[in-house]
Protein backbone atom coordinates (compact mmCIF):
# COMPACT_ATOMS: atom_id res chain seq x y z
CA UNK A 1 0.00 0.00 0.00
CA UNK A 2 1.46 3.65 -0.88
CA UNK A 3 1.46 6.59 1.18
CA UNK A 4 -1.33 8.40 -0.65
CA UNK A 5 -3.67 5.66 0.22
CA UNK A 6 -2.58 4.96 3.16
CA UNK A 7 -3.62 8.71 4.36
CA UNK A 8 -6.84 8.78 2.06
CA UNK A 9 -8.16 6.04 3.69
CA UNK A 10 -7.33 7.23 7.18
CA UNK A 11 -8.89 10.40 6.20
CA UNK A 12 -12.40 9.32 5.08
CA UNK A 13 -12.32 7.16 8.37
CA UNK A 14 -12.04 10.13 10.70
CA UNK A 15 -14.23 12.23 8.22
CA UNK A 16 -16.68 9.37 9.38
CA UNK A 17 -16.01 9.52 12.81
CA UNK A 18 -16.74 13.43 12.37
CA UNK A 19 -19.61 12.49 10.93
CA UNK A 20 -20.94 9.90 13.68
CA UNK A 21 -20.08 12.96 16.48
CA UNK A 22 -21.85 15.93 14.00
CA UNK A 23 -25.08 13.74 14.14
CA UNK A 24 -24.87 12.80 17.88
CA UNK A 25 -24.13 16.70 18.71
CA UNK A 26 -27.09 18.35 16.88
CA UNK A 27 -29.93 15.68 17.14
CA UNK A 28 -30.83 17.88 20.52
CA UNK A 29 -31.41 20.04 18.05
CA UNK A 30 -33.94 18.97 16.57
CA UNK A 31 -35.63 16.93 19.03
CA UNK A 32 -34.28 18.37 22.62
CA UNK A 33 -37.99 20.17 23.46
CA UNK A 34 -40.06 17.74 21.77
CA UNK A 35 -38.12 15.21 24.62
CA UNK A 36 -38.13 17.57 27.19
CA UNK A 37 -42.22 17.89 26.64
CA UNK A 38 -43.15 14.64 26.26
CA UNK A 39 -44.33 15.62 22.57
CA UNK A 40 -42.18 12.57 21.52
CA UNK A 41 -41.09 9.71 23.28
CA UNK A 42 -37.56 9.58 23.46
CA UNK A 43 -36.45 6.73 21.46
CA UNK A 44 -39.04 7.60 18.77
CA UNK A 45 -37.34 11.13 19.04
CA UNK A 46 -34.01 10.12 17.75
CA UNK A 47 -35.20 7.56 15.58
CA UNK A 48 -37.34 10.30 13.50
CA UNK A 49 -34.22 12.79 13.61
CA UNK A 50 -32.25 9.53 12.57
CA UNK A 51 -34.44 9.04 9.06
CA UNK A 52 -34.62 12.47 8.41
CA UNK A 53 -30.91 13.33 8.59
CA UNK A 54 -30.71 10.26 6.38
CA UNK A 55 -33.19 11.45 3.87
CA UNK A 56 -32.03 15.01 3.92
CA UNK A 57 -28.53 13.90 3.10
CA UNK A 58 -29.74 11.61 -0.02
CA UNK A 59 -31.98 14.25 -0.94
CA UNK A 60 -29.47 17.01 -1.28
CA UNK A 61 -28.11 17.07 -5.04
CA UNK A 62 -25.90 19.74 -4.19
CA UNK A 63 -22.80 19.03 -2.53
CA UNK A 64 -20.44 21.23 -0.69
CA UNK A 65 -17.50 22.51 -3.17
CA UNK A 66 -15.61 23.73 -1.02
CA UNK A 67 -14.61 22.31 3.12
CA UNK A 68 -14.19 25.89 4.85
CA UNK A 69 -16.42 28.27 2.87
CA UNK A 70 -13.83 30.53 1.72
CA UNK A 71 -12.24 30.95 5.78
CA UNK A 72 -8.75 28.96 4.63
CA UNK A 73 -6.92 28.99 1.01
CA UNK A 74 -7.80 25.22 0.05
CA UNK A 75 -5.47 25.19 -2.75
CA UNK A 76 -2.35 25.11 -0.28
CA UNK A 77 -4.22 22.15 1.72
CA UNK A 78 -3.03 18.86 1.91
CA UNK A 79 -4.79 15.41 3.03
CA UNK A 80 -2.61 15.34 6.63
CA UNK A 81 -4.02 18.88 6.85
CA UNK A 82 -7.87 17.88 6.45
CA UNK A 83 -6.77 15.13 8.85
CA UNK A 84 -5.24 17.61 11.71
CA UNK A 85 -8.46 19.28 11.20
CA UNK A 86 -10.70 16.74 11.60
CA UNK A 87 -8.95 15.04 14.74
CA UNK A 88 -9.18 18.74 16.14
CA UNK A 89 -13.08 19.08 15.32
CA UNK A 90 -14.22 15.20 16.46
CA UNK A 91 -11.91 15.84 19.87
CA UNK A 92 -13.51 19.29 21.00
CA UNK A 93 -17.25 17.96 19.87
CA UNK A 94 -16.59 14.99 22.34
CA UNK A 95 -15.46 17.90 25.06
CA UNK A 96 -18.47 19.47 24.35
CA UNK A 97 -20.56 16.37 24.67
CA UNK A 98 -19.35 15.07 27.86
CA UNK A 99 -19.98 18.57 29.52
CA UNK A 100 -23.56 18.38 27.79
CA UNK A 101 -22.76 21.92 26.10
CA UNK A 102 -24.63 22.38 22.37
CA UNK A 103 -21.73 23.98 20.05
CA UNK A 104 -21.59 23.64 16.48
CA UNK A 105 -19.93 21.31 15.00
CA UNK A 106 -18.98 23.26 11.59
CA UNK A 107 -17.31 25.50 13.85
CA UNK A 108 -15.33 22.84 15.23
CA UNK A 109 -14.60 21.76 11.87
CA UNK A 110 -13.52 25.31 10.73
CA UNK A 111 -11.01 25.34 13.63
CA UNK A 112 -9.76 22.52 13.09
CA UNK A 113 -9.17 23.25 9.57
CA UNK A 114 -7.62 26.58 10.58
CA UNK A 115 -5.37 25.68 13.34
CA UNK A 116 -3.98 22.74 11.16
CA UNK A 117 -3.47 25.26 7.74
CA UNK A 118 -2.07 27.38 10.03
CA UNK A 119 1.12 24.65 10.88
CA UNK A 120 0.72 23.12 7.34
CA UNK A 121 0.77 26.53 5.11
CA UNK A 122 1.26 29.56 7.41
CA UNK A 123 -1.14 32.23 7.75
CA UNK A 124 -1.23 33.11 4.45
CA UNK A 125 -3.55 30.25 4.65
CA UNK A 126 -6.43 31.50 6.59
CA UNK A 127 -8.81 34.35 5.14
CA UNK A 128 -8.98 35.89 8.84
CA UNK A 129 -11.57 38.88 7.52
CA UNK A 130 -13.12 35.80 6.08
CA UNK A 131 -13.67 34.39 10.17
CA UNK A 132 -15.01 37.56 11.45
CA UNK A 133 -17.72 37.58 8.46
CA UNK A 134 -18.71 34.07 8.56
CA UNK A 135 -18.13 32.77 12.13
CA UNK A 136 -18.09 35.32 14.28
CA UNK A 137 -20.93 37.79 13.64
CA UNK A 138 -23.48 34.93 12.37
CA UNK A 139 -22.71 33.47 16.67
CA UNK A 140 -24.09 36.15 17.69
CA UNK A 141 -26.58 36.85 15.39
CA UNK A 142 -28.12 33.68 15.06
CA UNK A 143 -29.09 33.34 18.92
CA UNK A 144 -30.21 36.84 18.62
CA UNK A 145 -32.62 36.78 15.58
CA UNK A 146 -33.93 32.75 16.49
CA UNK A 147 -34.40 34.16 20.79
CA UNK A 148 -36.47 37.50 19.60
CA UNK A 149 -38.55 35.42 17.06
CA UNK A 150 -39.11 32.79 19.52
CA UNK A 151 -39.63 35.28 22.33
CA UNK A 152 -42.10 37.00 20.29
CA UNK A 153 -44.10 34.13 19.15
CA UNK A 154 -44.13 32.87 22.53
CA UNK A 155 -45.54 35.35 24.07
CA UNK A 156 -48.42 35.66 21.02
CA UNK A 157 -49.02 32.09 21.90
CA UNK A 158 -49.69 32.08 25.41
CA UNK A 159 -51.68 35.71 24.58
CA UNK A 160 -53.78 33.55 22.52
CA UNK A 161 -54.61 30.80 24.48
CA UNK A 162 -54.38 31.72 27.44
CA UNK A 163 -54.38 29.31 30.57
CA UNK A 164 -53.75 26.05 28.48
CA UNK A 165 -55.63 22.83 29.62
CA UNK A 166 -54.68 19.25 28.52
CA UNK A 167 -56.25 19.97 24.63
CA UNK A 168 -54.48 22.69 24.01
CA UNK A 169 -51.13 21.43 25.75
CA UNK A 170 -51.65 18.05 23.24
CA UNK A 171 -52.02 20.18 20.03
CA UNK A 172 -49.18 22.40 20.49
CA UNK A 173 -47.34 18.85 21.24
CA UNK A 174 -48.40 17.92 17.81
CA UNK A 175 -46.98 21.30 16.63
CA UNK A 176 -43.89 20.59 18.36
CA UNK A 177 -43.22 17.17 16.73
CA UNK A 178 -43.88 18.62 13.24
CA UNK A 179 -41.49 22.07 13.43
CA UNK A 180 -38.71 19.29 14.81
CA UNK A 181 -39.23 17.21 12.06
CA UNK A 182 -38.68 19.87 9.78
CA UNK A 183 -35.22 21.37 11.87
CA UNK A 184 -34.09 17.76 11.09
CA UNK A 185 -34.26 17.17 7.23
CA UNK A 186 -32.92 20.72 7.00
CA UNK A 187 -29.65 19.63 9.32
CA UNK A 188 -29.43 16.69 6.87
CA UNK A 189 -29.32 18.01 3.68
CA UNK A 190 -26.40 20.95 5.29
CA UNK A 191 -24.59 18.69 7.46
CA UNK A 192 -25.18 15.53 5.69
CA UNK A 193 -23.21 16.63 2.40
CA UNK A 194 -20.48 18.33 4.67
CA UNK A 195 -18.44 15.59 5.42
CA UNK A 196 -19.29 14.29 1.48
CA UNK A 197 -17.99 17.67 0.17
CA UNK A 198 -14.74 16.59 2.46
CA UNK A 199 -13.96 13.48 1.09
CA UNK A 200 -15.02 13.96 -2.19
CA UNK A 201 -11.97 16.75 -2.06
CA UNK A 202 -9.76 14.23 -0.66
CA UNK A 203 -10.11 11.59 -3.64
CA UNK A 204 -9.58 14.97 -6.19
CA UNK A 205 -6.44 15.72 -4.22
CA UNK A 206 -5.08 12.35 -4.06
CA UNK A 207 -5.94 12.24 -7.60
CA UNK A 208 -8.61 8.97 -7.05
CA UNK A 209 -11.38 10.92 -9.21
CA UNK A 210 -11.54 13.67 -11.37
CA UNK A 211 -11.53 17.42 -10.49
CA UNK A 212 -15.37 18.79 -10.55
CA UNK A 213 -16.52 15.56 -9.99
CA UNK A 214 -19.26 14.48 -7.89
CA UNK A 215 -19.56 12.06 -4.89
CA UNK A 216 -19.04 8.87 -5.27
CA UNK A 217 -21.88 6.26 -4.66
CA UNK A 218 -20.33 4.60 -1.01
CA UNK A 219 -19.09 7.96 -0.63
CA UNK A 220 -23.01 9.46 -0.33
CA UNK A 221 -23.87 6.11 1.44
CA UNK A 222 -21.52 5.62 4.12
CA UNK A 223 -21.51 9.31 4.87
CA UNK A 224 -25.44 9.32 5.26
CA UNK A 225 -24.91 6.57 7.58
CA UNK A 226 -22.82 8.02 9.77
CA UNK A 227 -24.90 11.01 10.57
CA UNK A 228 -27.68 8.99 11.15
CA UNK A 229 -26.30 6.60 13.27
CA UNK A 230 -24.57 9.53 15.66
CA UNK A 231 -28.13 11.17 15.52
CA UNK A 232 -29.80 7.70 16.75
CA UNK A 233 -27.22 7.04 19.31
CA UNK A 234 -29.02 10.34 21.20
CA UNK A 235 -26.53 12.76 22.28
CA UNK A 236 -28.83 12.48 25.31
CA UNK A 237 -26.26 15.00 27.14
CA UNK A 238 -26.56 17.97 25.37
CA UNK A 239 -30.17 17.17 24.74
CA UNK A 240 -30.76 17.31 28.57
CA UNK A 241 -28.97 20.78 28.47
CA UNK A 242 -30.83 22.08 25.68
CA UNK A 243 -34.23 20.87 26.92
CA UNK A 244 -34.15 21.21 30.17
CA UNK A 245 -30.75 23.19 31.34
CA UNK A 246 -31.46 26.47 29.62
CA UNK A 247 -34.72 26.92 30.60
CA UNK A 248 -38.28 25.34 31.49
CA UNK A 249 -40.06 24.67 28.41
CA UNK A 250 -43.98 24.07 27.93
CA UNK A 251 -45.41 22.26 24.94
CA UNK A 252 -46.34 26.17 23.35
CA UNK A 253 -43.13 27.11 24.08
CA UNK A 254 -41.27 24.41 22.45
CA UNK A 255 -43.40 24.95 19.43
CA UNK A 256 -42.27 28.84 19.05
CA UNK A 257 -38.70 27.72 19.68
CA UNK A 258 -39.17 25.01 16.98
CA UNK A 259 -40.71 27.28 14.44
CA UNK A 260 -38.61 29.64 14.97
CA UNK A 261 -35.41 27.59 14.77
CA UNK A 262 -36.76 26.30 11.23
CA UNK A 263 -37.86 30.06 9.99
CA UNK A 264 -34.20 31.19 10.79
CA UNK A 265 -32.54 27.69 9.05
CA UNK A 266 -34.77 28.53 6.11
CA UNK A 267 -34.48 32.29 5.98
CA UNK A 268 -30.58 32.31 6.29
CA UNK A 269 -29.84 29.26 4.25
CA UNK A 270 -32.13 30.56 1.41
CA UNK A 271 -31.19 34.62 1.80
CA UNK A 272 -27.54 34.23 1.81
CA UNK A 273 -26.42 34.75 5.62
CA UNK A 274 -25.37 31.21 6.59
CA UNK A 275 -25.96 30.88 10.41
CA UNK A 276 -24.97 27.90 12.61
CA UNK A 277 -28.15 25.22 13.24
CA UNK A 278 -26.72 24.92 16.79
CA UNK A 279 -26.84 28.97 17.54
CA UNK A 280 -30.10 29.34 16.29
CA UNK A 281 -31.78 26.35 18.42
CA UNK A 282 -30.13 27.03 21.41
CA UNK A 283 -31.29 31.06 20.90
CA UNK A 284 -34.81 29.70 19.92
CA UNK A 285 -34.62 28.11 23.26
CA UNK A 286 -33.65 30.62 25.55
CA UNK A 287 -36.08 32.96 23.58
CA UNK A 288 -39.24 30.70 24.35
CA UNK A 289 -38.14 30.45 28.07
CA UNK A 290 -37.67 34.89 28.28
CA UNK A 291 -41.31 35.00 25.84
CA UNK A 292 -43.64 33.24 28.71
CA UNK A 293 -44.32 34.84 31.90
CA UNK A 294 -43.20 33.29 34.56
CA UNK A 295 -40.72 31.51 32.72
CA UNK A 296 -37.78 30.05 34.02
CA UNK A 297 -34.19 30.78 31.83
CA UNK A 298 -30.65 29.39 33.32
CA UNK A 299 -28.62 31.97 32.48
CA UNK A 300 -25.58 30.23 34.13
CA UNK A 301 -26.07 27.11 31.76
CA UNK A 302 -26.60 29.72 28.76
CA UNK A 303 -23.09 31.43 29.68
CA UNK A 304 -21.57 28.25 29.97
CA UNK A 305 -22.71 27.14 26.50
CA UNK A 306 -21.47 31.27 25.44
CA UNK A 307 -17.97 30.22 26.97
CA UNK A 308 -18.21 27.28 24.97
CA UNK A 309 -18.52 28.42 21.29
CA UNK A 310 -16.54 31.31 22.03
CA UNK A 311 -13.57 28.49 22.69
CA UNK A 312 -14.81 26.28 19.82
CA UNK A 313 -12.45 27.99 17.14
CA UNK A 314 -9.44 28.54 19.07
CA UNK A 315 -9.80 25.24 21.26
CA UNK A 316 -10.04 23.28 17.78
CA UNK A 317 -7.92 24.64 15.78
CA UNK A 318 -5.08 24.11 18.74
CA UNK A 319 -5.64 20.65 18.38
CA UNK A 320 -6.08 20.72 14.76
CA UNK A 321 -2.45 22.37 14.42
CA UNK A 322 -0.56 20.20 16.56
CA UNK A 323 -2.53 17.09 15.03
CA UNK A 324 -1.48 18.55 11.87
CA UNK A 325 2.01 18.79 12.87
CA UNK A 326 2.59 15.52 13.44
CA UNK A 327 0.82 14.11 10.56
CA UNK A 328 2.18 16.25 7.78
CA UNK A 329 5.49 14.00 8.98
CA UNK A 330 4.44 10.85 7.11
CA UNK A 331 2.77 8.12 7.44
CA UNK A 332 4.03 7.58 11.04
CA UNK A 333 3.09 10.77 12.29
CA UNK A 334 -0.47 9.96 10.59
CA UNK A 335 -0.49 6.82 12.63
CA UNK A 336 0.54 8.54 16.04
CA UNK A 337 -2.43 10.95 15.38
CA UNK A 338 -4.75 8.06 14.82
CA UNK A 339 -3.52 6.28 18.01
CA UNK A 340 -3.73 9.20 19.85
CA UNK A 341 -7.04 10.57 18.68
CA UNK A 342 -8.10 6.74 19.28
CA UNK A 343 -7.12 6.66 23.34
CA UNK A 344 -8.20 10.62 23.68
CA UNK A 345 -11.90 9.60 22.17
CA UNK A 346 -11.83 6.35 24.68
CA UNK A 347 -10.48 8.32 27.36
CA UNK A 348 -13.63 10.59 27.08
CA UNK A 349 -16.13 7.83 26.83
CA UNK A 350 -14.94 6.26 30.22
CA UNK A 351 -15.55 9.79 32.36
CA UNK A 352 -18.69 9.74 30.76
CA UNK A 353 -19.36 6.31 31.65
CA UNK A 354 -19.67 7.84 35.48
CA UNK A 355 -22.56 10.03 34.86
CA UNK A 356 -24.71 7.91 32.47
CA UNK A 357 -26.93 10.26 30.31
CA UNK A 358 -29.77 8.15 28.01
CA UNK A 359 -33.16 7.83 26.88
CA UNK A 360 -34.03 6.74 30.72
CA UNK A 361 -33.00 9.89 32.42
CA UNK A 362 -32.74 12.43 30.19
CA UNK A 363 -35.46 15.07 31.56
CA UNK A 364 -34.73 13.62 35.31
CA UNK A 365 -32.56 16.79 35.98
CA UNK A 366 -31.41 20.33 34.05
CA UNK A 367 -27.73 19.30 34.94
CA UNK A 368 -25.30 17.26 33.29
CA UNK A 369 -22.55 16.35 35.77
CA UNK A 370 -19.58 15.24 34.53
CA UNK A 371 -17.31 13.93 37.76
CA UNK A 372 -20.14 12.37 40.07
CA UNK A 373 -20.63 9.16 41.91
CA UNK A 374 -20.46 5.90 39.72
CA UNK A 375 -23.09 4.35 39.49
CA UNK A 376 -23.41 0.60 37.52
CA UNK A 377 -26.33 -0.16 35.00
CA UNK A 378 -28.39 -1.69 37.52
CA UNK A 379 -28.00 0.71 40.28
CA UNK A 380 -29.13 3.60 37.64
CA UNK A 381 -32.53 1.41 37.13
CA UNK A 382 -33.30 1.48 40.49
CA UNK A 383 -32.27 4.66 41.34
CA UNK A 384 -35.14 5.32 38.33
CA UNK A 385 -37.66 2.95 39.80
CA UNK A 386 -37.03 4.87 43.12
CA UNK A 387 -37.76 7.81 41.68
CA UNK A 388 -41.05 6.68 40.44
CA UNK A 389 -42.20 5.31 43.02
CA UNK A 390 -41.77 8.54 44.86
CA UNK A 391 -43.84 10.55 42.39
CA UNK A 392 -46.69 8.05 42.75
CA UNK A 393 -46.73 8.33 46.41
CA UNK A 394 -46.58 11.88 45.79
CA UNK A 395 -49.35 12.11 43.27
CA UNK A 396 -51.39 10.07 45.88
CA UNK A 397 -50.75 6.60 44.47
CA UNK A 398 -51.56 5.17 40.92
CA UNK A 399 -55.75 6.86 39.70
CA UNK B 1 -13.86 42.32 5.29
CA UNK B 2 -16.92 42.65 3.36
CA UNK B 3 -20.09 42.12 5.82
CA UNK B 4 -23.73 41.56 3.57
CA UNK B 5 -25.57 43.74 6.51
CA UNK B 6 -28.49 44.14 3.92
CA UNK B 7 -28.79 40.32 3.55
CA UNK B 8 -28.48 40.05 7.25
CA UNK B 9 -31.33 42.82 8.07
CA UNK B 10 -33.39 40.04 5.44
CA UNK B 11 -32.78 37.11 7.08
CA UNK B 12 -33.61 38.34 10.49
CA UNK B 13 -36.82 40.31 9.22
CA UNK B 14 -38.43 37.38 7.37
CA UNK B 15 -37.40 35.11 10.07
CA UNK B 16 -39.46 36.95 12.85
CA UNK B 17 -42.38 37.49 10.98
CA UNK B 18 -42.34 33.73 9.89
CA UNK B 19 -41.98 32.78 12.94
CA UNK B 20 -44.36 34.96 14.64
CA UNK B 21 -46.98 34.25 11.69
CA UNK B 22 -47.24 30.30 11.63
CA UNK B 23 -47.50 30.70 15.56
CA UNK B 24 -50.23 33.00 15.79
CA UNK B 25 -52.36 31.40 13.11
CA UNK B 26 -51.10 27.83 14.66
CA UNK B 27 -52.62 28.81 18.44
CA UNK B 28 -55.37 30.84 16.89
CA UNK B 29 -56.66 27.48 15.46
CA UNK B 30 -55.66 25.31 18.64
CA UNK B 31 -57.50 28.09 20.15
CA UNK B 32 -60.29 27.04 18.15
CA UNK B 33 -60.38 23.61 18.52
CA UNK B 34 -60.36 23.88 22.25
CA UNK B 35 -63.61 26.30 21.82
CA UNK B 36 -65.28 23.69 20.00
CA UNK B 37 -64.92 21.18 22.00
CA UNK B 38 -66.14 22.90 25.30
CA UNK B 39 -69.41 24.44 22.86
CA UNK B 40 -69.67 20.62 21.98
CA UNK B 41 -69.83 19.31 25.51
CA UNK B 42 -72.51 21.89 26.46
CA UNK B 43 -74.64 21.16 23.57
CA UNK B 44 -74.09 24.29 21.43
CA UNK B 45 -73.47 24.39 18.14
CA UNK B 46 -69.54 24.90 17.22
CA UNK B 47 -69.31 24.69 13.48
CA UNK B 48 -68.14 28.35 13.29
CA UNK B 49 -65.11 27.73 15.70
CA UNK B 50 -64.54 24.29 14.17
CA UNK B 51 -64.40 25.67 10.66
CA UNK B 52 -61.96 28.24 12.01
CA UNK B 53 -59.43 26.17 13.81
CA UNK B 54 -59.52 24.26 10.22
CA UNK B 55 -58.47 26.52 7.91
CA UNK B 56 -56.13 27.73 10.89
CA UNK B 57 -54.14 24.67 10.66
CA UNK B 58 -54.45 24.52 7.04
CA UNK B 59 -52.87 27.83 7.02
CA UNK B 60 -49.91 26.59 9.16
CA UNK B 61 -49.81 23.22 7.19
CA UNK B 62 -49.36 25.00 4.05
CA UNK B 63 -46.45 27.27 5.63
CA UNK B 64 -44.99 23.55 6.64
CA UNK B 65 -44.98 22.14 3.09
CA UNK B 66 -43.12 25.50 1.83
CA UNK B 67 -40.59 24.34 4.32
CA UNK B 68 -40.64 21.31 3.46
CA UNK B 69 -40.71 22.77 -0.29
CA UNK B 70 -37.48 24.70 0.75
CA UNK B 71 -35.77 22.25 2.06
CA UNK B 72 -35.04 19.75 -0.56
CA UNK B 73 -33.43 20.71 -3.72
CA UNK B 74 -34.98 18.66 -5.95
CA UNK B 75 -37.98 20.68 -5.96
CA UNK B 76 -36.88 23.79 -7.23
Amino acid sequence: MNTTLFIVIVVVVTALMFDFTNGFHDSANAMATSVATGALKPRTAVLLAAVLNVGGAFLSTEVAKTISGGLVNESLVTPSMVFGGLVGAILWNLVTWLYGLPSSSSHALFGGLIGAVLVGAGTAGVNFSVVVSKILLPALVAPLVAGIAAGLATALAYRITGNQNKRTRRNFKYGQAVTGSLVALAHGTSDGQKTMGVITLVLITANYQGAGSAPQAWVILTAGLAIGLGTYSGGWRIMRTLGKGLADIEPAQGFAANASSTATILASSHLGFGLSTTHVCSGSVLGSGVGRIGGTVRWGTAGRMGLAWLLTLPAAAVVGGLAAWVAIAGPVGVGVVLALLTVGSGAIWLVSRKTVVDRHNVNEMPEVEVLGEYRTKKQRKQALRDKQQRALTEHGGPE
Amino acid sequence: MKIDFSALGLVSVVSMMATVFVVGVAAIGIRAFDAAAEHAKLGRPAGVQRALAWSCITIAGLAVLYGIYLIVPAFH
